[in-house]
């Protein structure tokens, strides 16, 4: 008899305030999807990290005939010198920390360098001109700068290269993207929690006749306060459908239809990422809207 | 059943007490008029009994319950064994006088069942049989003052108290009223009327209540409106 009371007072303020229903929902919808894509984004940021750091090596260019660098004076690198970065990566001090070496011959670093070339210049390279390079990969990627400095300094070696740099970049961009999504969700998220108790406050307000009429025959202040709780959550649940629908929406077509097209390269996020953010987009809404009764029911319905 | 022991309420510090020091019984199956004219604490004496207000010092008691020791959640307890009628009816315009009264019994968690039986008893009583589905506008003052007497009483509550219910009604509506209230009073309710109706308190005869400036002036049986100015 109370639960169909309650849902019957739920109904008919939905009804009478269906704008400020509408306005409370959208609001949450906009806030929440800031929420969403925040999480999405910080997924994608997870996953590109597992999936790149497993495949990064470093790279070390040893000295070809005629470089210019200072580690280079001596000329070009040795089989001797070679020989002795390649034991020091396998048998020295940083043995424990190389899962293999792949010394990539002067040929096969002149395919590759010709292979990836539009334009035909490096074409006029011979490989003879070229040194070979040693592509190490780490048993824990974040290792490098040791590996780094255990090298770098060896006769022959003319430069250590960590590919890990190019992915930082796009890294500390999706990072900024995440806390600027966060912050523009923070901002909508205080944005709705005032709206929302502004209009419980203008539902409690116009209701005032049955809320003081049930005060007085004896109803619980649970009982009266119960449908201005569950109109917000209600209204703030329909905004958390709406993003969970817009994010799907976002991922079914940007990411999955165009983005994983046009740059195919990446492993993105798909759908069964969204249907995990989204349980906690609906109890981030019901949470709002609790919040937000909190903050006026004492005030506008007391007993 | 309503008892106030030297029962003093100031609302703002230092002003003038609304009630000073008032000492009351009213027994179970009481008929008593409240009087005194506007200013003179009634409606204090009344948002005590309801709780509605917390006393500044003293106790008050209903229904076995001591109202400054009660706390906030169990308030509603108390207000189901009050019903309480007002000069303003205070009906919801868009419930028909049927579901004016079972919205009562509805919040107090009653069964569909019991509504149904209780609702069409209490409407016959206060004779208002046949009206159910009539909007509070379509009915006169007299009938929306019984719609409310019914919502007050349909839970059968031991104490009724009325503020002004015969204030918006002309000498004849308000007879009925009276009647009414009477016969309720005759199931062993007790009602605790606040008025500024003479004429009606010189009719009834019963017992009389008189506040003057938050001090209880006068308590007498079988008593009339103004004794002091006859």
């Amino acid at each position: 008899m109370r639960l169909r009371f309650i849902m019957g007072e739920v109904w008919n303020g939905l009804r009478r305030n269906s704008t400020m229903a509408l306005s409370v929902a959208l609001v949450t919808f906009v806030s929440l999807t800031f929420v969403g894509a925040a999480a999405l984004t910080q997924m994608q940021v997870q996953q590109l990290k597992e999936a790149w750091y497993g495949q990064v090596e470093v790279s070390i260019f040893l000295c070809p005939p005629g470089a210019l660098d200072d580690n280079c004076a001596e000329g070009a690198v040795t089989t001797a010198q070679q020989d002795e970065i390649v034991a020091v990566l396998e048998e020295g001090n940083v043995a424990d920390l190389v899962q293999s070496v792949y010394v990539e011959t002067r040929e096969e670093v002149y395919e590759s360098i010709v292979a990836a070339d539009d334009s035909g210049v490096y074409a006029q390279l011979t490989p003879e001109e070229l040194a070979p390079v040693l592509r190490v990969k780490l048993h824990d990627p974040e290792e490098f700068q040791v590996v780094a400095d255990a090298t770098a300094g060896l006769p022959g070696v003319q430069s250590v290269y960590d590919q890990r740099e190019v992915f930082d970049d796009l890294f500390s961009l999706l990072n900024s993207a995440t806390i600027l999504a966060a912050a523009l969700a923070g901002i909508m998220m205080l944005t709705a929690v005032l709206l929302i108790t502004t209009t419980i406050r203008l539902s409690a307000l116009s209701r005032r006749r049955e809320t003081n009429i049930m005060r007085m025959v004896g109803a619980s202040r649970s009982l009266i306060q119960a449908p201005f709780m569950l109109e917000g959550a209600a209204a703030a649940t329909g905004g958390a459908l709406m993003a969970i629908v817009g994010l799907w929406l976002a991922v079914r077509y940007f990411v999955e239809g165009w983005l994983t097209g046009s740059v195919a390269w990446v492993d993105y996020i798909g759908r069964d990422d969204v249907w995990s953010v989204a349980p906690w987009l609906i109890v981030a809404a019901v949470a709002l809207a609790l919040v937000a009764s909190l903050l006026t029911l004492k005030r506008y319905t007391r007993v | 059943m309503i008892r106030f022991d030297n029962v003093s309420k100031v609302y703002t510090r230092g002003a003038r007490p609304a009630l000073d020091a008032v000492d009351v019984e009213i027994e179970r199956g009481d008929f008593v008029f409240l009087v005194g004219s506007s200013g003179s604490g009634k409606s204090t004496f009344l948002k005590l009994i309801l709780r509605e207000e917390r006393a500044t010092s003293g106790d008050v008691w209903v229904a076995g319950r001591q109202l400054n020791r009660l706390s906030n959640w169990r308030v509603p307890q108390l207000r189901r064994e009050i019903g309480a009628v007002f000069q303003d009816f205070r009906l919801l315009p868009n419930k028909t006088v049927y579901q004016n009264v079972a919205f009562a019994l509805e919040v107090i968690g009653k069964s569909k069942r019991d509504v149904k039986a209780t609702v069409p008893e209490m409407l016959e009583l206060v004779g208002l049989a046949g009206k159910e589905r009539r909007l509070p506008h379509e009915l006169s003052g007299g009938e929306q003052q019984r719609v409310a007497i019914a919502r007050a009483f349909v839970n059968h509550p031991p104490i009724l108290l009325c503020d002004e219910p015969t204030g918006n009604l002309d000498p004849g509506t308000s007879v009925g009223i009276m009647r009414l209230l009477d016969r309720i009073n005759r199931t062993g309710t007790t009602v605790l009327m606040a008025t500024h109706d003479d004429e009606i308190v010189d009719q009834m005869r019963k017992r009389v209540i008189e506040l003057k400036g938050g001090h209880l002036v006068r308590d007498q049986d079988r008593g009339v409106y103004g004794l002091e100015t006859v």
